[in-house]
Parts: structure tokens; sequence; C-alpha cells
């Protein structure tokens, strides 16, 4: 017998990659995601961690899936490798939970906390949500880099704190989407209903694309080139 | 024309196989405090080459041999005398599991009907083997490359683990290159013989590390 090791888009779950620095909620997210839409779709979970396997315990505490349903992959202190240059491992983390659950509708991939620039490669997700959070600090998205201007989804998350930490939430979102020529980002907090029904409504838009044949994956790539006006409207720009 | 190039490739610590997870050995041994310095982590290199390193490039080579003329008849065999050379259930899965990541990188990078008689869960160094013979590759280089994988994938890890100058920890490895040829010798002249009759050296401290590791809550590599 041989690892099964099918990479045609339809014929298995939509792989969904969940990425971002560390502790911006990228767990929480995928709880969200797992408690809201268990009864709708056939999900699993693969946890990245970088030294232990923290967040497939607490998902796991959480209840959220079967315990079976969520597995880790170590990583070797080098998250940022496991999504991008080599995928290996991860991708047979997939693969095998593919296969012992079939038929699933959305493996859920969470990278290790990582920095700005870590992204996934199309060989490992279909579509990629990016996580930042206010308590991160306002200017975060208006940093940019691949994740926030790439990504299929950037979400903000904790908005709830915005008022505690100083962030301007309309503003960090005006500068995300400014960052993103427009592409969606999500304002998020678990403890405002709407906002996690919105990001219930993207993962099922992104899953009818998908099974549609309708999807084709991203890749956020390296860093975008980018503008910007110093004072005296001289503008420069950057590759 | 010998196939350096294709060798160079299989041997690489960039081949995307999901090797860069573990530390061979190397952390279990730093927690455990048999390795503590630059002296000890080059005994710790030379030890391990001398037995599970030739132990691996034995049954790669072996493989490598058994592939090239294609006859896979054997490859149930080595299965389990690997095991049998490899006392901890923790060390035995590691194996396997960095076997089938080997397999799946190279099914993709160089497709080949051999890779899919392997079975589930392969060891890596039958993996390398096979490889290293669907490549082109002879018995030497199969076990060459297993030597060098295992064996730069332990130093790479010590940046992580200990207070190291890169410099030195690559010395060493450069120290070590006549003795890896050697090794290379060795298990290709092995190869030649009965899979029962293969090295088997032992590590016993090793062995005991990896089951501790497997325990611990905290480590930053797989084994």
């Amino acid at each position: 017998m041989h690892d099964e090791t099918t990479t045609a888009p339809q014929a298995r779950a939509l792989r969904l990659g969940v990425a971002g620095p560390v502790g911006t909620g990228k767990s929480s997210v995928i709880a969200t995601i797992c408690r809201h839409l268990r009864d709708e779709f056939a999900l699993g979970v693969i946890t990245n961690d970088i030294y232990t396997d923290e967040d497939a315990r607490f998902l796991k505490s959480e209840g959220v899936l079967p315990e079976e349903r969520i597995r880790a992959v170590e990583t070797g202190s080098c998250p940022h490798t496991a999504i991008r240059d080599d995928v290996t491992m991860n991708l047979m983390a997939v693969e095998d939970m593919e296969r012992d659950f079939a038929p699933l509708d959305i493996v859920l991939v969470e990278s290790g906390g990582d920095n700005l620039t870590a992204t996934f490669s199309p060989a490992l997700v279909d579509a990629q949500l990016f996580v930042l959070d206010v308590a991160g600090g306002g200017d975060v998205a208006r940093k940019g880099g691949p994740g926030i201007s790439g990504a299929d989804l950037l979400v903000i998350n904790k908005i709830d704190l915005g008022p505690y930490v100083d962030v301007d939430v309309e503003q960090m979102v005006t500068d995300a989407e400014k960052a993103r020529d427009g592409g969606p980002v999500l304002a998020l907090s678990r403890k405002h209903p709407d906002t996690v029904e919105k990001l219930c409504d993207w993962v099922r838009e992104m899953h009818k694309t998908y099974a549609g044949g309708g999807h084709i994956p991203v890749d956020p790539g390296p860093m975008a080139p980018h503008h910007h006006a110093h004072d005296d409207g001289h503008t420069h720009s950057h590759e | 024309m010998e196939r350096q190039a294709a060798l160079l490739l299989l041997a690489d610590g960039r081949l995307p196989a999901g090797g860069y997870a573990h530390s061979g050995g190397l952390e279990p041994a730093v927690t455990a405090g048999f390795v503590a310095d630059m002296a000890g982590l080059e005994k710790f290199l030379i030890g391990r080459a001398e037995t599970t390193g030739l132990i691996a490039a034995a049954f790669a080579a072996t493989a490598c041999a058994r592939a090239a003329a294609d006859d896979l008849s054997d490859l149930e065999t080595l299965a389990v005398e690997l095991d049998a050379r490899t006392p901890s259930p923790e060390l035995r899965k590691v194996s396997r599991d960095l076997g089938r990541q080997l397999r799946r990188a190279m099914s993709s990078i160089h497709p080949h009907p051999f890779f899919a008689a392997l079975g589930t869960a392969p060891h890596q160094p039958i993996v390398m083997g096979v490889a290293a013979a669907v490549l082109g590759l002879g018995p030497r280089d199969a076990a060459l490359a297993i030597l060098h994988e295992n064996n730069s994938g332990a130093a790479a890890a010590a940046a992580k683990l200990m207070r190291v100058d890169p410099f030195d920890v690559h010395a060493i490895l450069a120290r070590m290159t006549t003795r890896l040829d050697a090794l290379a010798g060795r298990a290709a002249v092995a190869a030649e013989g009965a899979p029962a009759d293969l090295p088997s050296p032992g590590a016993p401290l090793s062995d005991i590390a990896a089951e501790h590791h497997r325990r611990r809550d905290v480590r930053l590599f797989a084994s």
C-alpha cells in the first residue's frame, strides 16, 4: 500500500491555513470555526507548534472536535519552514487526516506563530487566513507584508480590546484594507456574535467556491513592492 | 561516469523531507547531560556515526543494491532486521516517520514505482537506499547520503541547543568526512551479504534518552 497523494482540487477537502504572529488568536479562531461549523462540515485540524503540542492540547481541551481529529505536527522550532519551504510533514498530516476520516470537507492547518512574513505555500493549502490582533498595535496592519497584503482573508482579532490598548479599530481596518488593495478584512471578536457569523460566512463561501472548482489558490508570496509618500509630496517606491 | 550531482541532491539538508524537525538524538543527549560542550558534541557525533550511523548506512546500501538489481523481495526482511537493531520503540517510529516523509518527497520529486512498493511506513535508510538506486546511484552513495544527512542534521541542531560557534560545529563535520567515507565503504561491503549479517552496533544511552524525550512536555525537536 502507498500513501495517498491526492493533490487534485475538489477530490479532497478544502485545505485552509491560519497564519499570523504569536498570540494573535489563531487557535481561538480555529476553535471558533470548529464550534460553529462542525454540524455543517466534516472538519479536521492540524496544529503546528514551535516546541510543544500546546495548541493541539488547547483545542482538545476546548472540546471543539473529537480529539482524534486534532493532530499536532512538531516543527523543530522552524514553524516558517514547515508551512513554506518544506511542507512535507504538514502535507502528510493533512493527507493522513483526509484518508483516516474520509470524506472531510475542510482541514484547517494552524501555523506555529511566526512573524509577518510567514505565509503558507500553495502546495500545502488552498486558501489562508492571516490573523492580527488589536493588542499587537494599531500600526501593524499598515506595515503590510505578504500575509497582511496577500492572504485570502485578513482577520483583525480581539477588537473588543481596542479601547483598553488605545487602538482605533476602524482606523486599523482602513489601514489594512489599503494595504490589501481592498481585499477582505474582518474585524473579529468572539464576544461579538455578528463578527463570528461573518467569519463563518467567509468560510462557507470559500468552501462553496472551492467545491465548485472556482477557487484558484493564490500565493501571498514575497513582500509586494509598495509606495509611500513623504510630507513634502515626494514619492518613492522600493522593491 | 559517477552520478555526483544526484548524490548531492539526495544528501542535501534542503531536500524537502522534514528532517529539520529532528536533532538526531542531540537534544535528548544534551537534556540528559551527556553532551555539554564542543568536545562532547564531537564525541557524540562520532559515536553516533559509528553505531546507529553505520547501521543506517548498511541498510541504505543494501536496499540500494537490491533495488538497483530490480529485486525488492528482501525489503520486508530488511525492515524486520532494522527493527531488531533499534531497541527504542520511539526511534523505530522516528525512523519510519522520516522514511514516510522521504518517500513522500521523493515520489513527487522523482516518481518511480518502487516507492509505492515500500509499504505503509518504510524506514528512512531503506527509502534512502531505494531513492539512491532510482537516481542511478550505487550502494556506497546511498550509505554516504544517509550518513551525511543524519550527521549534518544532528550537528545543525547544536546551534539551537547549545552555546556554540557554528564554525566550530562545521569544523567537526570537516574532521569527520574521512570517517564517513570509510563507514560508507564498510556499509557497501556489508551490503553484499545477507540482511541478517548486517552490522549491529548499539547505542543504549541514545535509546534510553530517546524514550525520555518523547515524554517531555517541552522540547525543540521531535527527536
